[in-house]
């Protein structure tokens, strides 16, 4: 019995060892690897971040990619270093990216939120967002992007650009966000943010 | 699946078995189907090579050389003299890369016989390798400035490695009166992060303003201009009084007899400029001048200018056939910086893949971002993206480029996030 149990267990490492590597060594070709891994020293690993103001990019659509991309190198939407990189890189570029990403899993690191402004944000979310944002923001769907687990400090200056219009968004979203700010001001977007950060399983 | 796992797994084992041999004298036959790659330094580029290799090519055997067993990044130990960061946050170690099935050898490669194809390492180790990646970053010209030597460097650091010397700097401006002064010497290009002796001036700045504010900080350069400069400027002007006479930066550049020629520790001074005038100090960080690091000099992968020539394209040594040198130590036209040796090391990785595997090289692509942290929520970065042209390094016209000088008060504070988030994830990449 003993026996067995070490051995299950050894057999459980190895296993693990072995998906582990697997899962790690699930590497692009190298052409693709050569544009995308330019990427992940600052999106982290298959563009999951583990650094909370830089966005996961990882499962982001591809309309989605192609559409933040490109409107960072044409300057209509503006960050503080995006635009300078995008400009580096061509449509071919960003497509081969785009596919790649698309493909990764998005991984949630642990982050802490708080749970009365994300009750709150629950809320806003049901009346304002749902409609694009299906899935409380698990699913990026006509460039709706993944909101689900995406880290609080990102959400929270996307948010806030949104909000001083300093990013451009659907004339619906701007009606939504326009309703959001007149009954709860800046709190509600904190509380939007925590909601959506503190999301972790796919309802 | 499950015999390529086993073989992973043996081969995880037997690197394991290796290491836990020291001392014992043995040759690492080159005897894996992938080949045998030998890295030399686990550094921003070495610890990527590594990564990438095993990941691109597990039949590919996969051993690291590096003297410590612990990693200090360069990167963001200015923070730890401005006070705001944790020696302990820079420090990483090699046990992820272990489990990837990397093989990690914690001594110090003494010599590269290019012909026989083999390394040495201070253990008695003789490695035999199909390919060999030197990443050995930089070595210190001690002798570059009369008077200092790395025994004076134990009272005037450089602090140009990070780790004992960046502690002792930091205990030094922490032991520092009020009212005291501190002399930073920059040195002349090329050299490790060129934005990095101006960043470590405003962490100095940064930590004078809030616990000693009658100090000052006196940079003596050996050059007339620096990345970034216009925007060190802007940041120093808003936030620690540069140009005023309260200001707690003074910089002299060569043209006003800023190049330092001389030190002398026995009564902490400097002597610089054409007509060696003197300065004296409490606290005093000498920046040598560079070159690439000992064990590049010592093998033969250097020319007349202290660093390693290489084909751009692939890495690959101009002087060493399948000897590859990347980050610092290589003359490339991108910034030595930690992000740029990353970069480099992953062109590196299809260049070897590729010739292992007797393929053509693919197209290369290479980026530097890099971000200085001048103090409270103040963040300016520089970014450029490079394409290989005719030999060289061409970096892509209108794009890349500096923090745009009218950037908002908000703009700035989120380049700090953002250069923390940086080296979050550019530290993962290298050690997880």
């Amino acid at each position: 019995m003993i026996k067995r149990n070490t051995l299950s267990a050894s057999l459980f490492m190895l296993l693990s060892m072995g998906l582990h590597t697997a899962a790690s060594a699930e590497a692009p070709d190298l052409a693709t690897g050569m544009l995308v891994n330019t990427c992940v020293a600052c999106h982290g690993p298959s563009g999951s971040s583990h650094g909370p103001a830089i966005p996961s990019i990882a499962g982001m659509s591809h309309d989605t990619f192609m559409n933040a991309m490109t409107t960072y190198k044409s300057d209509e939407r503006k960050e503080t270093i995006m635009n300078r990189i995008a400009k580096g890189y061509s449509e071919a570029d960003f497509e081969v990216m785009a596919a790649y990403f698309a493909k990764q899993e998005f991984v949630r690191f642990p982050q802490e939120t708080d749970s009365k402004k994300a009750k709150a944000g629950a809320k806003l979310h049901k009346q304002h967002c749902e409609n694009c944002h299906a899935d409380n923001g698990f699913t990026d769907e006509d460039g709706s992007s993944i909101l689900a687990g995406q880290w609080l400090p990102y959400l929270e200056a996307s948010l806030s650009d949104f909000s001083k219009k300093e990013r451009e968004m659907p004339k619906k979203m701007a009606d939504a966000m326009k309703a959001v700010m007149k009954k709860g001001g800046e709190a509600s977007l904190e509380q939007l943010a925590h909601f959506y950060a503190s999301q972790t399983k796919k309802p | 699946m499950s015999t390529l796992n086993r073989r992973q797994f043996l081969k995880a084992s037997a690197g394991l078995a290796a290491v836990s041999a020291v001392g014992m004298p043995y040759l690492s036959h080159a005897d894996s189907k992938g080949g045998h790659v030998v890295i030399i330094g686990g550094g921003a580029g070495g610890t990527i090579v590594a990564k990438y290799l095993r990941k691109a090519d597990p039949s590919i055997q996969v051993t690291l050389v590096e003297k410590n067993a612990d990693y200090y990044t360069c990167f963001m130990s200015n923070e730890v003299l401005g006070g705001d960061r944790t020696i302990d946050s820079l420090k990483f170690g090699y046990d992820a890369l272990a489990k990837q099935g990397v093989e990690i050898v914690t001594e110090e490669a003494t010599a590269i016989d290019p012909t026989a194809k083999t390394v040495t390492t201070s253990g008695g180790k003789t490695l035999k390798y199909d390919r060999l990646v030197v990443s050995p970053g930089i070595s210190l010209v001690y002798e570059g400035i009369e008077g200092y030597s790395k025994e004076v460097a134990e009272k005037i650091p450089h602090a140009w490695k990070a780790g004992a010397q960046t502690t002792l700097l930091r205990g030094q401006l922490e032991a520092m009166k009020d009212g005291g002064v501190v002399i930073v010497t920059s040195p002349p290009n090329p050299y490790r992060c060129p934005p990095g002796p101006y960043e470590r001036v405003s962490q100095i700045a940064h930590y004078l303003k809030k616990h000693k504010p009658k100090s000052k900080v006196l940079l003596l350069d050996a050059k007339d201009s620096f990345p970034k400069q216009g925007l060190f400027i802007q940041g120093w002007t808003k936030l620690y009084g540069y140009g005023t006479d309260k200001s707690l930066i003074q910089w002299l550049p060569a043209a006003e007899q800023g190049k330092v020629v001389r030190v002398d520790a026995s009564d902490m001074s400097v002597y610089a400029g054409d007509l060696e005038d003197k300065h004296t100090a409490d606290v005093i960080n000498v920046i040598p001048p560079q070159k690439a690091g000992k064990i590049a000099i010592d093998s033969g992968l250097t020319d007349a200018t202290g660093w390693c020539p290489v084909d751009k394209r692939t890495f690959e040594s101009t002087l060493h056939k399948d000897v590859y040198v990347i980050g610092d130590a290589a003359i490339t036209e991108m910034p030595k910086s930690a992000y740029s040796a990353n970069s480099q090391a992953k062109v590196c990785v299809a260049a070897i893949v590729t010739s292992l595997q007797g393929k053509e090289m693919i197209e290369p692509s290479y980026v530097n971002t890099c971000y200085s942290i001048v103090g409270e929520d103040y963040g300016i970065s520089v970014a450029a993206i490079f394409k290989y042209k005719e030999g060289a390094l061409a970096s892509v016209e209108g794009a890349g480029g500096v923090t745009p000088s009218d950037a908002s008060a908000d703009h700035l504070r989120r380049e700090v996030l953002y250069a923390h988030s940086w080296f979050k994830n550019i530290t993962v990449d290298m050690f997880s």
